[in-house]
Formats: C-alpha cells, structure tokens, sequence
C-alpha cells in the first residue's frame, strides 16, 4: 500500500464519524426532519456513481487499445465501485425520495437511467465472474458499450417520460451547498480512492503471484 | 493480394449464412414460432374482456422481437462454435470487420423475416391498426431491428467461446439495448394514434438510425480487439 | 528467399519460421514454458508428446490465433508481424474440423477458397475434391460424410490457397489405413514442393520415418529435440521416461 493510505483511511473514518454531527447542525429547511438530511449522503454517492463508470468506461477503452493488464484492473475496480455506488444511491435516494415525494420511485430520466446504468455494471461483474477465461476482453466491450450508450438512454428516457403526463413533479431539490455537503463529497471521494486502491493492490497482487507461480516451474 | 477485399469478404460471409439458413431452415422457424409464441402468452396475460390495453400493442411487438432476436443470435453462433468455423473465419486473410458485418446483415435479414409474420400477426390479434403509415412503420422497425442486432451480433460473437454464454447474452446485451426498446415502442405506439403527430415518429426514428450509427462504428472498431487473445 | 510457385506471388513470403523461448500462461496455468524450434521450407517437423503436453497450445500460436506471455515467434524476414498478409500464408487442419456441416463438399471448398482471395474459387473447389478423391461426392452435405472423407475435405480445404506454412492437429485421428497413406503422400508432396509443415500427433507409428525434426513435449516443456528420428515409437518412450528438468538435444 501506497505510503498515504493509512493517514488517508484515519481521515476518511474521522471524516464520516465527523459528518453527522455537521449535518445536524445544518441549517433546517423549512420543515423537514431528520430523514431529508439523507440528502447529503445521497448527492455525494451519486456523484461517485457518476464517477465510477466514467473511469471503467476509459480505463476499457484504453485496455482494449493498449492491451495493459493495469487498465484491466482499474476497469474492474472500478466496475464494482460503480454497483457500490450505484447500491447507496439507489437506497439512499428512495429513502429521501419517500418523504419528499410521498413514493419510492419515480421513472423520470435520472433515476431511469442510473437503474439501466447500474444494471450494466452488474452485467460487467456477472461476465467477469461466470465468463471463463477470455472475459477481460469481453467486459472491456461490455464496458465501452456501455459507457457510450449513456447520452441514448439519458435522451430516450427522458423522452419517453415527457409523453406521459408526470405522476409527480420533481422538484429542484433545496439543498444548499453548504459546508455539509462538501464536507460529505470530499469524504465520499476519498472513500472512493481508498477503496480503488485497495481493489487494484489486490489484483496487482493476485497477478503478481501468478507470475511467481508460472515462473517457479521454468 | 495479402487481404481479401472487404466487399467480397463481406458477401461470402452473407451468403454463405443465408444458404445454411435455407437448407436446414432451423432457426427461422424456430424463432419464428418463439415469437409468435411470445405475443400470444402476452395476450393471454394482457387482454381484458377482449380488448388490450391502452397501447399495449406496441410493447407486445418489440418485446417479442428482443426475445427471439436473443434466440436468433444464441443459434447463429451457436453453429458458428460447432465446427468451430468462427476460427476458421478469423484464420483466414478477411478484415475482421467484414466479418462482423456479414454476419450483422444476416441477423437482420433473419428478424426481417420474423417481423414480417409477426407484425400483421400483432395488427390481427390486437386490432391496432399498425399499417395506416406502412412507411413510418417500416423505418422504425428496421431501425431498432438493425441497432439490436448491431450490439447482439458483436456481444453473441463475443461470448462464442465463453462460458454460460447462453444466458450471459440476454444479461449483458438488454440493458445496453434500453435505448433502441423505448425508441422502438415509442415510435410505433405514436403510429398508432388517431392524431397522427410526424415530427414525433421523426424523432424516434432520428434516434433509432443515430444509435445505428453509432454502434455499427463502434462494433467494427472494437471487433477485431475483443476478438484476439 | 524462395518465391513461392503460386500465383499470388504478390503476397510476403517467409521461408522459416523460428521459435524463440516461447512460453504461454493461462492464469496460474503454465502450458507452454520456453519452447524453441525452427522450421524450414521443405521440412516436416512433428511435435509430440501425451495430452495436456501444449502441442494443441504451440499450434495455435504458430498460427497466430495465440499471443505468447513471453518470447516470440517469427516468420522469416517479416519478422513477428501479425496481419492478413501473413494468415493468407498459413494454412490450418484443426482437431475440430472447420467444415460447416450444412453445405456440400464443394460448396465449404468454394466458400474457403473465395474467403482466401481466390481468383477461381469453382476450379479451386473442383481441382481440391479431385485430389481429395471425391470428386463424384462433391454435391453432398458433409454431414454425410464419413470422418475419414471429412478429414480429406479439411485437408482439402487448409491447403487451397497453397500455404507455405501448414499446420496439422492430430491428423490421422480416425483415418482409416487408405486415407492416412493417402494423407503421408500429400505431406511428402508437399514437402517436395518447399511448404513448412507442422504435425503435432501421437499417431507415433504413422509418423515415423515421416520426420525431417521432432519436438518432444511433456507438460509444456521441451523434453527432447531430435533431427531424423529412427525407431519413433522406442525413441518416444525413452524420452518420455527421463527425468523432468533434462532438455536434451
């Protein structure tokens, strides 16, 4: 591990024991409770999810260009921080979405196509584990496709939404960008170098020992 | 001459799966029947008191569509892994990419085929009057028919000599081909309308041929690598 | 460098092939550790040695469907190029038999000649199944063919764009004593003729005295490498039965 991963992990701990306690002394909205400040762990954790696939789809790219075991193995980490990612921020969303809108879901254009985009990645895991031997190359498509399809879904989603009329409207949601919310956003985004790092120091290693295998018979 | 033309490559390749489907005749009926049976489960699960729902026809349509086109794509390959003659393909001096698109214009001539039987069998079966704008109607069918098999052809090919690849294809190719549905349903529930709205039926269909393009580029481009080992 | 007699004169040609240190991983899976050979035009080289040895595994990188982990292979002066240039030069008779089941003999032979680059692709199929000897069963599926006449097929078709590299897995599987001497014939003829071929068998007794160099391999490892090999089948025991770690030569 990298020299800064333990001093980085203490404070990403500190960071997330920290955050309630800001959250709570965040200015109230009007007259929410204590479940709407699920807020400031939803936005952070989709941000991540945004995240994730973006460096999944490059990494795929550029492993299917170059051929470089490396970008293989962020393109899976990053793979499995996006359904990570995707899991918190389809909790977290519904559980604020329950008391904001009075329903857990709504089919508008964001929601939709996370769920199709979150779906994708779990496709990219599922051919990783059960594709036998080959399948490094096949996700990488997998991904690139996926990656790509992103602008398609957004555009016939929300299309396809605006025919109906809307069950609820969406509001913008009334969140100030406060200290709070950059606190928890720097939080999440160091979790998410943290947990990247751990997952390509596994693979490198699991790599590393199979070279040590094949080489101790020559 | 060190690689085979393109063109010549890509017409061998057609033609050489066009003649295989007509002698055994498998997969097009197979698929055929599938899907035929496909919209009757739907009108058995959909239909209340002799009529479907509100628009249900459009979605029965691509749905049975998405379904037999996953069988469609299973089989081709399938035979393709048999003798394993995709290796033979591949060891020979044609561009991978002609390839990819011989094999991409047999898929869709394979669900042309199916279309044809199955869209006046949804037009009987749910009376939704599918060919007052036979034109519109053909653009958006061929449009979803070619972005599906553009991304199923690569994927099924993909997966030739994967394992569980059966049930891998559906799991990997449906999400990435949400796009292509709702633009499909969409496009053909706006031809059903009394009011018909042209600049709507438009839009889905400017969709449907840009994710055409997109994907057909994007697949010649990735075939060869995904293709190697 | 030899020209080759055919008519695509255009293509590069190659008039050796070396194996330099090759070795192939898959995952913790060693099956090929620092193999080296060198094939030259006119030469029959055999590659053998039990099941699971990597003769399946050297095949498939010799003819570029493989990458090695380590080393190199190369043809001649093009050196480690990959391309359609060089797979138009290689011919390849597999273990599965790449004839699609569906479609007559001479319709597969057409088939593989056009995807080839073939000029003639009709006289190419016809001038194949006459040397295959079946030219009066040209018109039937080849699911109805027996192994023996499927093999002359794929043979037929591996070889019909006159390769200069050929490479054979398990051959005489299945044939009976007529097609393999008929099958020996053709690997003389085309010896005689400056092709490189590569068998890889445990058909030890058909092989024998059919070798020009063989390459000994026991689990992915090059147990022996021997010029003219007398006597194969005594000679393949013995070097079977050494001690691991003992690369002679």
């Amino acid at each position: 591990m990298p020299k800064w991963f333990t001093p980085a992990a203490v404070l990403c701990g500190l960071m997330f024991v920290i955050s309630p306690l800001l959250i709570a002394r965040a200015p109230d909205e009007s007259s929410m409770g204590m479940v709407y400040k699920i807020y400031y762990y939803h936005m952070p954790s989709a941000w991540m999810f945004l995240l994730a696939p973006l460096v999944c789809g490059v990494s795929s790219a550029m492993f299917l260009v170059r051929g470089r075991p490396g970008d293989d193995r962020r393109a899976w980490a990053a793979a499995e921080l996006t359904v990570l990612f995707g899991a918190l921020t389809l909790i977290t969303g519904p559980l604020w979405a329950r008391r904001a809108w009075g329903t857990w879901w709504v089919w508008d254009a964001r929601l939709t196509s996370s769920l199709v985009g979150w779906m994708i990645g779990w496709a990219y895991l599922i051919l990783r584990r059960y594709g036998g031997p080959g399948s490094d190359k096949l996700a990488a498509g997998v991904a690139l496709f996926g990656a790509v399809n992103v602008p398609f879904i957004f555009i016939s989603v929300n299309y396809w939404r605006t025919i109906h009329p809307p069950t609820t409207v969406v509001p913008r949601l009334p969140v100030e960008m406060g200290l709070p919310l950059w606190f928890c956003v720097f939080a999440f985004l160091l979790l998410f170098m943290l947990l990247m790092t751990m997952r390509l120091r596994l693979e490198e290693t699991r790599a590393r020992l199979d070279d040590l295998y094949v080489a101790l018979d020559e | 001459m060190s690689a085979t033309p393109f063109g010549r490559s890509l017409w061998l390749v057609l033609r050489k799966d066009l003649t295989v489907e007509v002698r055994s005749r498998e997969i097009a009926y197979t698929t055929l029947f599938f899907a035929a049976s496909c919209v009757l489960v739907f009108a058995f699960a959909l239909v209340r008191e002799g009529r479907a729902p509100e628009g249900g026809a459009a979605g029965i349509l691509w749905i049975a569509i998405a379904f037999a086109g996953t069988l469609a794509l299973g089989r081709t390959f399938e035979r393709e892994r048999q003798s394993e003659t995709l290796r033979a393909l591949l060891l020979s001096p044609m561009p991978r990419p002609a390839i990819y698109v011989g094999k991409l214009l047999g898929i869709v001539a394979l669900l042309v085929g199916t279309e044809v039987v199955l869209v006046p069998l949804v037009v009987f079966l749910f009376n939704a009057r599918l060919f007052a704008h036979p034109f519109w109607l053909a653009g958006i069918v061929l449009g979803g028919t070619i972005g599906y098999a553009a991304v199923g052809t690569l994927f099924a090919a993909m997966l030739v000599r994967a394992r569980s690849r059966d049930v891998l294809l559906p799991v990997l190719l449906y999400p990435v081909v949400v796009p292509v549905i709702i633009a499909g349903v969409q496009g053909t529930t706006a031809l059903l309308q009394p009011n018909f709205d042209a600049a709507l039926v438009r839009f889905w269909l400017l969709l449907l041929v840009t994710f055409d393009v997109v994907f057909v580029v994007l697949a010649l481009w990735t075939f060869e690598a995904v293709m190697s080992d | 460098m030899s020209q080759p007699a055919a008519s695509s004169a255009v293509a590069p040609d190659f008039s050796f092939v070396a194996v330099d240190e090759v070795s192939r991983a898959f995952g913790r899976r060693r099956a090929l550790s620092r193999v080296s050979a060198r094939v030259e035009a006119g030469q029959i080289v055999g590659i053998l040695g039990p099941n699971g040895a990597g003769k399946s595994t050297l095949l498939g990188i010799l003819a570029t469907l493989l990458r090695p982990t380590t080393g190199q292979v190369r043809y001649g002066d093009l050196g480690a190029a990959r391309g359609a240039a060089l797979r138009a030069r290689i011919g390849v008779l597999g273990h599965d038999l790449f004839l699609y089941p569906e479609l007559t003999a001479r319709e597969n032979l057409e088939f593989f000649a056009g995807v080839h680059g073939l000029d003639r692709p009709g006289d190419a199929a016809r001038a194949a199944l006459a040397r295959a000897g079946l030219g009066d069963r040209g018109d039937d599926p080849v699911s109805a063919f027996s192994r023996g006449m499927r093999q002359r097929v794929a043979l037929e078709r591996a070889l019909i764009h006159d390769p200069r590299l050929v490479l054979l897995d398990e051959p005489f599987t299945g044939l009976d004593d007529a097609s393999a001497s008929a099958l020996l014939r053709r690997l003389h003829a085309l010896r005689a003729a400056g092709a490189m071929v590569v068998v890889a068998t445990h058909d030890l007794d058909l092989a024998d005295g059919l070798l020009d160099h063989a390459l000994f391999l026991r689990d992915g490892r090059p147990a022996a490498v021997m010029a003219r090999p007398e006597r194969l089948r005594t000679t393949y025991q013995e070097v079977m039965a050494r001690p691991p770690g003992g690369a002679g030569a």
